[in-house]
């Protein structure tokens, strides 16, 4: 189908953006790599009156050191972050979570700012956001401010940020050294994950010194799954040791049913990809 | 609102609706119909070109977001009335039934081969993961890839040759084989 019709810019800075999105009334919307947005146009799910693109917007694009964080620009795009060094070494689980996104032609397009903005419960750089401690930064009339992860994602597709502000970039923590894996459950022809894993862990001599882990589409939001982290501190990075903590994955969490799986199945499988999840990261 | 887009190798001026969608732009504007649209849900990869050497799904683009780019369809890869070698091998190895995910395809397997001129079976069937078809199994799909990876590989012969062109322009503008430009 063919989208209505709405009016359209391309600022070329985060201040215009903004400027654009409130001079373009409540109806409006801002435009990332389209991916999710031009579907839901398409199918006429959504009509709004003006879309506000940020591809030209060159300080949202890219990723660099600022101190002891990354700092991700918001329009970087799936490809570009899966392919980046400074990613790779210092939080390597946003790349492996990237990786399982969609598919090739989606990651050229799609960006990073876009999915965590469009907070899909099965979205997969949610969890992984969260569990890496990270903070969105988000520009509006009055200016930017700092939301962090754990604050940010407030209900399905339902984020802290109010309509007329714009994400501009992601502070991720460095996490230099730490072993991380992204384990997906999903049907073939449908990417989105039915439940999927981020786990990021430091490991010191053969023992587990810290770990993060966090849970995709187990809650409305992205969920850190406490109790397994708590249980892996100062335990051996062996199989059963993790097993055993993986066991408390699907603790805290409230999954919904649906066609793909229910409730039971998914705490299933949050505890069974908990644990390949920690296990493939410390044997990585 | 006006756009300026390079189209294999052909650059058009055009004014447009800000809610044309890239394919229909191709398809109706241009008469570029060998891109074609499979779905709603931007799911199928039939619509696939390149938008400044990246594949891309077309169906979930705006024209007006091409604004300025390099365009190359399925009808951008024959030369000179001889098939590339991707195109050939898929008609080799009969990698189609009804033919209408075929244009995708044989887009979205240039693009893999541009990463990963050597895939094994695997690096195949996840570079095309988003491009479904209804009829073949995929598993001729398959061979096919191999097939033209083979082909196209370094010292395959001169006729594959002007493949590097496509591969060597993945991160700069490919020159436009001719400028005559407009409709
Ligand atoms: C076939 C297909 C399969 C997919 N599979 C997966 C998958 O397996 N896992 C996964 O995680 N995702 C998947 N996706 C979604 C994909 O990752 C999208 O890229 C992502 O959800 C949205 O990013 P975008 O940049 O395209 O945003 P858009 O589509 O442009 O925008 C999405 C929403 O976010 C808002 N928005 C975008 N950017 C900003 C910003 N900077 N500030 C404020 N608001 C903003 C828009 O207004 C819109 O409401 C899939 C998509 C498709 C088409
Ligand atoms: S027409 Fe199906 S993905 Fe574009
Ligand atoms: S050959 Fe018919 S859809 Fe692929």
């Amino acid at each position: 189908m063919i989208p209505a019709s709405f009016e359209y810019t391309a600022p070329s800075t985060v201040d215009e953006a903004v400027r654009a999105l409130a001079d373009a009334g409540e109806d409006a919307k801002v435009l990332g790599g389209g991916q999710s947005l031009l579907p839901v146009l398409r199918m006429r799910l959504a009509a709004p009156t003006a879309l506000i693109d940020l591809g030209k917007i060159d300080e949202m694009r890219g990723v660099r050191e600022d101190g002891d964080s990354l700092v991700i620009g918001a329009m970087t795009t799936h490809y570009d972050v899966q392919r980046d060094s400074l990613v790779a070494e210092h939080a390597a689980l946003l790349a492996r979570a990237t990786d399982t996104v969609a598919d090739p032609q989606v990651r050229h397009r799609g960006t990073f700012g876009g999915s965590i903005a469009h907070a899909d419960s099965a979205g997969d750089l949610l969890a992984p956001v969260l569990a890496l401690d990270a903070e969105m930064v988000v520009a509006g009339a009055n200016g930017r401010r700092t939301v962090p992860a754990s604050e940010f994602f407030v209900d399905y597709f339902t984020t802290a940020m109010d309509p007329s502000e714009i994400l501009v970039e992601v502070r991720v923590p460095k996490h230099s050294g730490w072993h991380a894996h992204y384990e997906k459950f999903n049907r073939v022809a449908q990417a989105w994950s039915i439940v999927a894993v981020g786990a990021a862990v430091r490991v010191e001599n053969t023992s587990i010194a810290e770990a993060k882990v966090g849970l995709t589409n187990m809650a409305a939001t992205p969920v850190r799954a406490r109790a397994v982290e708590e249980a892996l501190v100062g335990q051996p990075a062996t199989p059963d040791s993790i097993r055993a903590a993986a066991a408390h994955a699907a603790e805290g969490t409230s999954p919904t049913s649906d066609g793909n799986a229910d409730v039971e199945y998914r705490q299933h499988l949050a505890r069974t990809l908990t644990g390949r999840a920690i296990n493939t990261a410390v044997s990585a | 609102m006006r756009i300026s887009v390079t189209v294999d190798g052909t650059t058009y001026t055009d004014d447009v609706e800000p809610r044309l969608l890239l394919v229909h732009y191709l398809r109706e504007r241009l008469g570029k119909t060998g891109t074609v649209v499979g779905c709603d849900t931007s799911n199928c990869g039939a619509c696939t070109v390149h938008l400044d050497g990246h594949s891309v799904k077309s169906c979930s683009v705006l024209a007006v977001q091409a604004d300025g780019s390099e365009i190359t369809t399925i009808e951008g890869l024959a030369r000179d009335g001889q098939l590339h070698p991707l195109q050939e091998a898929f008609h080799d190895r009969h990698a189609l039934q009804c033919g209408f995910c075929t244009p995708g395809m044989i887009m979205q397997s240039l693009d893999l081969l541009a990463d990963n001129p050597a895939p094994d079976e695997q690096a195949v069937r996840h570079g095309l993961e988003g491009n479904l078809c209804r009829c073949t199994g995929y598993q001729n799909i398959v061979s096919a890839v191999q097939d033209a990876a083979q082909k196209m590989s370094p010292g395959a012969g001169p006729e594959v040759e002007r493949v590097g062109d496509e591969m060597s322009g993945r991160h700069q503008a490919r020159t436009p084989a001719t400028s005559s430009g407009g409709e």
